[in-house]
């Protein structure tokens, strides 16, 4: 983590108020997630200098992009920066090697199109360079879109949604591309969403923000389990864990996956051993046992300690564990709660139902 | 047939429509993009000046001009100052007045086809190192390619078939300031009407052409094309 970015912004409009200042790290997919109209995409437009804010200082990387209190403020056109907007806003005008080259013309590179080869190859659209944008499909053009942004080696890429227009489908295509994305890229990426899934699949560091103000920011494991935060009672209400293939159990169509606390059996996944995933844990599919059952169908039971209690809503009880340092949550009655008498520090026994890999 | 004063007539009328179809453009692209974008409290007052000449007759604004233009005028008094004949009955002030008259044909389609490329292709040019004056060449003239093509046709043609404000400031003058229309209605008052027919024939023809040009254009392309 070198110099991180900077970014306090103060904004203040009749029905609509922004107050944020937030310390992001330098590389990795920051995700500013949040409902729509609390203000996330304002921030992402603030670190474009598409909107000025009234009272704003950031810098990037060391360098300042604006401080309105020396009354600095670099025209979006001189900030070097990627956007990616959530409809693609590839000019209909121009084939897409015309729009990938329009950036590039302006800084002067030269404009060999092998040096576009790896992220052409990336994002799978070598094969389109002469079409114009009304011949791609919504999918098709948001890659291109993202290629057109990358194009230009930016020091920092910002992502608006970039899959809220496409459909159920056409995001299941993307979201591999991004993925890959976010191994080969050395620049920072803020990615504004209000998609669990995109959080679970792409953030390292996780801010969520309501209101117009950052609630919390952190790594996305200690992000998503606070308790003092209303995600953490929502159905959807999850922790993601690192972890790493180490075997597969061809007969029972399984594979374990190693983690910092332990080894899970999920479902096969078809990938070589040694592949790196993300597990998605719902906090509705976690249960909590005092003793080690020794007749359950679950399969992946592991000791844990609790650390923090915390009523939810609909005589719910949510509950925040830790597994050597590997936290999850746990979404239990009330009722149950009293009956096993459940107390921080308490240790106990986890089973998880089910788990996802999200990638 | 054509006789020479006829053809005279004719270039002329050409000369005044071209230079002017110029100069409108040089004076309503900016004017246009000003009115497409701006929320100033004066926008409706000068969107109501421009398009002034829609209403008026002719020959109000021929005279009000005539009467600037004159010696006495606020315009006549800076041509006398800097030196050069007053405007009226020159060919400099018929092209003058066909610049304010023919203005609203240029200045609202353009401003229709600004209006419709909206904010997002500019923002995407600024993310992508474009400044504001790149942007507008590279980006917003492509883009209203269809509005430049119909403020140039409809100023054009409108410049070629005036006649009230020519005959209220620009007089009768061979050469200077008689257009087709003047020479038609010289005709028809000598009662030439075989030259008039001749003369009458070929605007009718130019016009038309010039329409159905526009008409097939603008069906093929729509008068602005959008964002993908």
């Amino acid at each position: 983590m070198t110099q991180p970015i900077i970014a306090r912004f103060k904004l203040d409009y009749d029905n609509f108020k922004l107050d944020i200042d937030l310390a992001l790290p330098s590389t990795g997919i920051t995700i500013l997630f949040g409902p729509s109209g609390s203000g996330k995409t304002t921030i992402l437009r603030c670190v474009a200098g598409l909107q000025k804010a009234q009272h704003g200082f950031l810098q990037i990387n060391g360098k300042l992009w604006q401080d309105s209190e020396k009354n600095l403020f670099l025209p979006t056109h001189k900030r070097p920066l990627g956007y990616v907007f959530q409809e693609a806003n590839l000019f209909p005008h121009l084939t897409v090697s015309g729009n990938l080259q329009f950036g590039l013309k302006r800084i002067k590179k030269s404009c060999n199109a092998n040096d576009l080869q790896p992220i052409l190859e990336l994002l799978g659209i070598d094969h389109l360079l002469n079409r114009l944008p009304e011949r791609l499909s919504g999918g098709e053009r948001q890659r291109v879109a993202i290629a057109r942004a990358l194009a230009l080696d930016p020091e920092i890429l910002l992502m608006d949604e970039p899959l809220a227009a496409l459909d159920y489908k056409r995001k299941q295509e993307i979201l591999p591309f991004l993925s890959r994305l976010h191994q080969h890229l050395a620049i920072p990426v803020l990615y504004v969403t209000h998609s669990q899934q995109e959080v679970a699949q792409l953030a390292d560091t996780l801010v969520i923000i309501e209101d117009g103000k950052s609630l919390a920011v952190g790594p996305i494991s200690e992000t998503l389990s606070r308790l003092d935060i209303s995600l953490t009672q929502d159905r959807e209400a999850n922790t993601v864990w690192p972890a790493t293939i180490i075997e597969h159990e061809i007969d029972y169509h399984l594979t374990r996956v190693d983690f910092i606390g332990g080894t899970l059996s999920l479902p096969m996944i078809d990938a070589a051993i040694g592949t790196k995933l993300r597990v998605q844990i719902f906090a509705r599919d976690v249960s909590i046992t005092l003793d080690l059952p020794n007749t359950s169908s679950i399969l992946n039971i592991l000791p844990a300690r609790i650390i923090e209690l915390s009523d939810g809503n609909n005589g719910q009880r949510v509950v925040k564990l830790e597994i050597e340092k590997q936290i999850l949550l746990a979404h239990i009655t009330r009722k149950s709660s009293l009956l096993l008498n459940l107390q921080t520090d308490m240790s106990v026994y986890v089973q998880i139902k089910g788990t996802s890999i999200v990638n | 047939m054509l006789a020479n004063a006829d053809l005279d007539a004719l270039f002329l009328t050409f000369k005044v429509a071209s230079i002017s179809t110029v100069l409108m453009l040089l004076l309503g692209t900016p004017l246009a993009w000003w009115l497409a974008r701006t929320t100033c409290s004066w926008k409706s007052a000068i969107n109501a000046i421009v398009a002034l000449p829609l209403v008026l007759p002719p020959t109000v604004l021929g005279f009000y001009l005539l009467v600037l233009m004159g010696p006495s005028g606020l315009i006549g008094e800076l041509t006398t100052w800097i030196g050069v004949d007053t405007l009226p009955f020159t060919f400099p002030g018929i092209v003058l007045a066909s610049v304010l008259y023919s203005m609203p044909f240029v200045v609202q389609p353009l401003q229709t086809a600004f209006a419709s490329i909206g904010e997002q292709p500019l923002e995407a040019a600024a993310t992508l190192r474009a400044g504001p004056l790149d942007t507008f060449f590279s980006v917003v003239v492509p883009l209203a390619k269809p509005g430049f093509l119909t403020a140039i046709i409809l100023g054009f043609t409108h410049t070629v078939g005036e006649f009230g404000v020519v005959l209220m400031i620009g007089g009768n003058i061979p050469d200077k300031t008689r257009v087709v229309s003047m020479q038609i209605y010289n005709h028809v008052e000598a009662l030439e009407y075989n030259e008039a027919h001749w003369l009458a024939g070929c605007l009718l023809l130019f016009s038309f052409t010039v329409l159905l040009l526009l008409y097939t254009v603008s069906k093929t392309q729509p008068n602005v094309q959008q964002l993908k």
